[in-house]
């Protein structure tokens, strides 16, 4: 999936800063995003990536720093952008009184398509996300994942050469953001360069060849999404002590294979069966006693931990959890 | 994928061609109007309040103000021609705001049409709607007694003046429904300043009753030189002096407002 390292680039962000009062939204943000690739900016809740697509499709000004979409400058040239681009934010936006077809037809109207080409265009993309029976249904009579489709499929009217996608599984059943996912793939796959918000790291192992992760308006991390999990590991190891008061004295003793204590509990990442064989064998040896224990995917709290030692603030640690935070995020309805 | 339809029109620079402007403006108010139709209750300020007002106005105070319901028809009747067309232009900033909740301003704002033609398609739209309201108005005054004693020419006049003052209106009302943060602020901050407009005017009541400081602010308010103008355009009477007084209000207002309206559109975020 990796194109090669001298593609040029599709989005350039340099010293990228947006300040709400004392707040700092973004916090001098450099990135950049190879040309036909996917990038994966993964970061918690009011990490500043909302922010970050805001100021790409020119919907806000940053306060300072510069940035260059498809060749074209946000500031001095957004209009030439605008045609470049394609947006599909947290909320859905299509208009919920208007039918799936008429949604389209309007955008492409206003993308300059002639009637008859933007109906054209809108009966192929109906049909494309699978939404041809619903078309003439309006829109508030969509489940949340057609809805989802639709924006989607909003967004590609003009074939954009860049696609922003700001978090677009949040709040979606597994079954849709399947369904998601698949587009998403679909889209690359035509030529579409990609810049993708997520939470969610499994989301990032799918969809992203690079992430990007961000913690309070700052890049933390960046590389292959091969890289991030090598360093995170494969699976995550938690153990809870037997005796809170050894915990400490535990993460000193595994230390060197990247422990660090969370919650009461120890964390590490393992690689593979042998290594987590391993480093029970190790923790028996050495007298711990063990209360509990379990191993699972790695989350964006894990990526945080093994890239700062510390923990998140706000991120979602556990699949579990996931479903309460993004019912979470669905009642926000305030911006970033 | 078809290559009939693609690829889309090149794009070298920055201007929109008028062309391409009216087609997006053409566009927009095609949504407007599509959106009345898929939820008419949305209509039914602009049918029924004219009906109730004329009722409750005419039979509550017709007796009381004018000695009979029949003079007061035609005392009062043309006043509302302009006290419906600014009650429903202060509604449009509660619905673009509501707007603005969604996503939908969004996907506005990042396509390439000209920043001014979201604005200008909701005040077409909210001319329709204002036009039906104001014919609705009359011909159920006609109903209950009211007589053209000029000429249809006159009230088409009459019904032009209060549209324009309308539109100066809704470009106040745009600005404020995104300059606020709730509709119901939108609402709240819409209802005091057109209250004391509406009744602080020679709309209802002839002004020679009220006190001095009172008939200072009438004479400034351009309800009630609107007032003044239909009335003088229906039952007969000077025309030109009010008039002028409407037209210059209507042009000042839509060269101070849809600027700063257009302005905070671009801003808003």
């Amino acid at each position: 999936m990796t194109k090669s390292a001298g593609s040029p680039s599709a989005v350039t962000v340099r010293g990228m800063a947006k300040y709400y009062g004392e707040t700092r939204a973004l916090d001098g943000v450099d990135l950049e995003v190879r040309e036909g690739t996917v990038r994966g900016v993964l970061g918690p809740n009011g990490a500043g990536k909302t922010t970050l697509v805001r100021i790409l499709s020119t919907l806000i000004r940053p306060d300072a720093g510069s940035a260059t979409v498809a060749g074209w400058d946000v500031l001095q040239q957004p209009r030439q952008l605008r045609r470049a681009i394609g947006l599909t934010g947290q909320y859905a936006s299509v208009d919920e009184l208007l039918s799936g077809y008429e949604n389209l037809y309007l955008i492409g109207r206003l993308l300059d398509l002639s009637a008859k080409g933007a109906k054209a265009r809108a009966l192929e993309l109906l049909e494309r996300f699978s939404l041809t029976e619903a078309a003439r249904r309006p829109v508030k009579t969509y489940s949340g994942g057609m809805r989802r489709r639709l924006d989607l499929a909003a967004s590609m009217i003009g074939q954009p050469r860049v696609l922003f996608l700001d978090e677009p599984t949040t709040g979606l059943d597994p079954r849709t953001r399947n369904e998601v996912w698949q587009e998403v793939q679909r889209m690359v796959s035509e030529g579409s360069t990609v810049l993708l918000t997520t939470q969610y790291m499994d989301e990032a192992e799918q969809l992203a060849d690079d992430v990007t992760v961000v913690d309070r308006g700052r890049v933390i991390a960046e590389g292959s999404v091969e890289a991030l999990k090598r360093q995170v590991g494969g699976q995550t190891l938690t153990v809870r002590p037997a005796r809170p008061e050894q915990l400490d004295e535990m993460v000193r003793c595994l230390a060197g294979h990247g422990a660090v204590a969370a919650r009461g509990e120890l964390v590490l990442p393992v690689g593979d069966e042998e290594q987590l064989t391993a480093l029970i064998g190790e923790l028996g040896r050495r007298g711990f006693g063990v209360a509990g224990i379990e191993t699972r995917l790695p989350s964006l709290e894990d990526v945080f931990l093994a890239v700062t030692g510390a923990t998140a603030k706000d991120a979602p640690a556990q699949p579990a959890e996931r479903n309460q935070q993004a019912e979470q995020d669905q009642s926000r309805m305030e911006r970033v | 994928m078809s290559a009939a339809v693609l690829p889309l029109p090149p794009l070298d620079d920055q201007r929109i061609s008028p062309r391409a402007y009216l087609a997006h403006i053409g566009a927009l108010t095609r949504r407007n109007l599509m959106r009345i139709k898929a939820d008419p209750e949305s209509m039914f300020d602009a049918i029924l309040m004219p009906i109730i007002f004329t009722v409750l106005f005419v039979y509550v105070f017709g007796g009381a103000v004018a000695g009979s319901q029949g003079h007061y028809i035609q005392y009062m009747v043309p006043g509302m021609l302009g006290q419906i067309g600014i009650s429903l232009a202060m509604a449009v900033g509660t619905g673009l705001n509501s707007d603005f909740q969604t996503g939908v301003m969004d996907r506005f704002r990042t396509l390439p049409i000209g920043r001014a033609s979201v604005l200008i398609s909701k005040l077409i739209s909210e001319s329709c709607r204002s036009l039906l309201s104001l014919v609705i108005l009359i011909s159920f005054a006609m109903l209950l007694g009211l007589r053209i004693h000029t000429g249809p020419l006159q009230l088409l006049l009459a019904l032009a003046l209060a549209m324009a003052f309308g539109a100066g209106m809704v470009w106040v009302s745009m600005l404020l429904g995104m300059a606020l943060k709730s509709p119901q602020a939108v609402q709240g901050i819409g209802f005091l300043i057109i209250m004391p407009l509406q009744f602080g005017s020679s709309t209802f009541a002839p002004t020679s009753t009220m006190p001095g400081w009172l008939q200072a602010f009438t004479k400034v308010n351009p309800l009630s030189a609107l007032a003044d103008s239909s009335r003088a355009l229906i039952n007969g009477g000077p025309v030109l002096h009010p008039a002028l007084q409407v037209l210059a209000w209507s042009v000042g207002l839509t060269a101070v407002f849809a600027p700063l309206a257009v302005m905070k559109f671009k801003k808003r975020t």
